[in-house]
């Protein structure tokens, strides 16, 4: 039953990647002409047919994408225009910085939302519940970027507990990681609370009290399992826009991460760059879509039956 | 030895509406106590305050609420459910959303057994299963393994019943037990209660609007209304001489084949029944009833109608009879 639920996941995973793929190459076409970017504002009009050429983009679009897609398949991405490297290994060199980042700030963010989002729901309506619902409501409203550079002129330059930009070691990415958190806590707060509520009000829950259980039990175990489907979706959501989007982030706290290599290529007309890093987005993307669900049917025996 | 339950003047609000008006109960040990009335009138609510498992916008007062001659008043929430479960279990009119979708039948049903009495996670699936069987459940063991949306509706009304009785209680709540299932299946349901209770000396006390269930399975019944038990007998004395209005009201709805004509109307009491405040005095039936009088009003006086029979009515026994 779960082998088939995971084959079944892993297909449309497969098929959403193949769309993204397809995308990816055909609007960094639509851009303009690409020869024209990549030889420069003061190249004749024999430099720009030469450098179309020796890039191959005078071949028809379907010749180009098969050729693309087959040497993406071996993990050859081609070269860099601006940056003048390998694309793969730029990619992996920003890699370990946005999975960093995106770790602490996800966790970060997790430990904050589920713990007041349990407790804003046991205690629905009370000045407890409302007092947590104004710090979502402050987190929601914040933008990310001045809440960093509170967070620097703070926590960095007066009391000088934390380094302010940088990559050198792991207190590098608190403060980043902090901001993050801030802007997922409030989605993840408000299903804890609302799945909460939800299952406390449950017949079943009922029927855990009528058992006697002791009340960790029943709110831990029997109700926090089934508000947990939501969370879990979220949660992977949120963590794909960690690890993606978070380029004003990784600007501010001069983070090179891949979201930082994105918009770079993007700004530089650097196709190559750019079709390999929606690819890789989109594959981690989906990866954890793929990796939500799975966690879900585990959590829900339901979901693996339909 | 004292009774098993006894619930005097049992009040139960939510806000400005008294669920439950001053209800009396007692249950001795080992009988089917029936708890009957219409949609509304309270039964719900007493079952839940009994337990202890009102919800937390609910306010609860008696005179006396006693399990086992302990007062279940001064208990808090740790205190009560060290009993629920224990000594004494309920089940619920819902067996569909009863059972907690996430866990298997096997783990929901040892976590009683863990929780009351300890011993090996072992030990009590050994009992979960031993008493699946004695459900009659086909293939116990299988069973165990497996998630509640896997079975039917009478399977799970069945799990809740072996459940409740991990712990052998003393008293089994059922609220409405079958009115979720097909009528085949709440035969089956009933009968499994009737027998678990013979066999295991267990008190039920069970919730129910079918009088035809009543008939066939209690030792004693109480009639509620309106928040109140207008009427308490052994179940022969009620059925041979109900005494309130509301009582005989209730019996003049059942048709009997043979003594009602064919096509002849059915029996119904006018009206519903109605929300009161607190500040209510009196008979609540008196707007649907043939009796009435500036009297009832006042407030009524509970009396005995016979052996262990008692009413709350100012009519003398007999005068209500010809309401049907």
């Amino acid at each position: 039953m779960m082998l088939d639920f995971l084959a079944r996941r892993l297909l449309v995973a497969l098929l959403v990647c193949a769309t993204v793929l397809t995308f990816a190459f055909v609007l960094t076409r639509l851009g303009g002409d690409l020869a024209i970017s990549i030889a420069g504002p003061n190249a004749t009009a024999a430099d720009i047919a030469q450098v179309r050429v020796a890039y191959g983009l005078d071949r028809p679009m379907p010749v180009q994408f098969l050729e693309w897609v087959g040497r993406a398949a071996t993990g050859d991405f081609g070269q860099s225009f601006f940056f003048k490297e390998k694309v793969s290994k730029l990619i992996f060199d920003r890699l370990p910085i946005t999975f960093a980042l995106g770790l602490v700030g996800l966790s970060l963010a997790l430990s904050v939302a589920l713990p007041l989002g349990i407790v804003a729901a046991l205690r629905e309506n009370s000045w407890v519940d409302r007092a947590i619902s104004i710090v979502a409501l402050f987190g929601q409203a914040m933008p990310s970027f001045w809440l960093g550079l509170i967070l620097m002129i703070g926590l960095g330059l007066h009391l000088g507990w934390l380094p302010i930009s940088g990559t050198g070691s792991w207190e590098h990415f608190v403060m980043p990681g902090i901001v993050l958190a801030f802007s997922a806590i409030p989605a993840l707060l408000r299903l804890t609370r609302a799945g909460m509520i939800d299952a406390m009000a449950s017949d079943y829950i009922r029927t855990a009290r009528a058992k006697g259980l002791s009340r960790s039990s029943i709110v831990l175990k029997h109700a926090a399992r089934n508000a947990a489907m939501p969370v879990v979706s979220i949660a992977a959501v949120q963590l794909g826009f960690m690890l993606g989007g978070s380029i004003v982030i990784e600007t501010v706290f001069a983070l090179h991460g891949v979201g930082f290599l994105a918009w770079e290529s993007i700004s530089k007309n650097d196709f190559p760059t750019v079709q390999a890093v929606v690819l890789l987005l989109a594959c981690i993307y989906i990866l954890l879509t793929l990796g939500a669900d799975l966690l879900n049917a585990v959590l829900d025996p339901r979901l693996r039956a339909s | 030895m004292t009774r098993l339950l006894e619930v005097e003047d049992l009040e139960v609000g939510f806000g400005d509406v008294s669920a439950v008006r001053g209800a009396s109960l007692a249950i001795e040990r080992g009988e089917t106590h029936c708890l009957v009335g219409e949609s509304g009138c309270g039964k719900s609510v007493t079952a839940l305050a009994i337990m202890g498992l009102l919800a937390r916008n609910a306010t609860r007062r008696a005179a006396r609420l006693s399990f086992d001659g302990q007062d279940l008043r001064g208990l808090d929430e740790r205190g009560m459910s060290r009993l629920r479960g224990d000594r004494m279990a309920m089940i619920f009119q819902e067996p569909m959303t009863s059972l907690n979708p996430a866990y298997t039948v096997g783990s929901q049903m040892a976590e009683v057994m863990l929780r009351h009495r300890g011993g090996t996670r072992a030990a009590a699936m050994a009992r979960a299963e031993d008493l699946l069987g004695r459900v009659r459940i086909t293939s116990p063991g299988m069973r165990l393994g497996q998630y509640p949306h896997q079975l039917s509706g009478g399977l799970r009304q069945r799990v809740m019943i072996a459940m409740a009785l991990m712990c052998e209680p003393e008293l089994l709540i059922a609220d409405e037990p079958t009115t979720a299932l097909d009528v085949t299946v709440q035969a089956q349901i009933l009968r499994l209660l009737l027998d678990l209770q013979r066999d295991l000396g267990l008190a039920i006390l069970l919730i129910t609007h079918d009088l035809g269930v009543v008939a066939r399975v209690a030792h004693r019944v109480s009639v509620m209304y309106a928040g109140e038990v207008v009427e308490s007998a052994p179940v022969e004395a009620l059925f041979a001489h109900p005494t309130h209005p509301y009582t005989s009201g209730l019996l003049g709805c059942v048709p009997v084949p043979g003594k009602v004509a064919r096509g002849a109307p059915l029996g119904s009491i006018a009206g519903v029944v109605p929300r009161l405040g607190p500040e209510f005095r009196g008979c609540g039936f008196r707007d649907r009833c043939a009796h009435a009088a500036p009297a009832c009003a006042q407030t009524i006086a509970r009396r005995a109608a016979g052996p262990r029979h008692d009413y709350l009515c100012r009519l003398e026994p007999g005068l209500a009879g010809d309401a049907r």
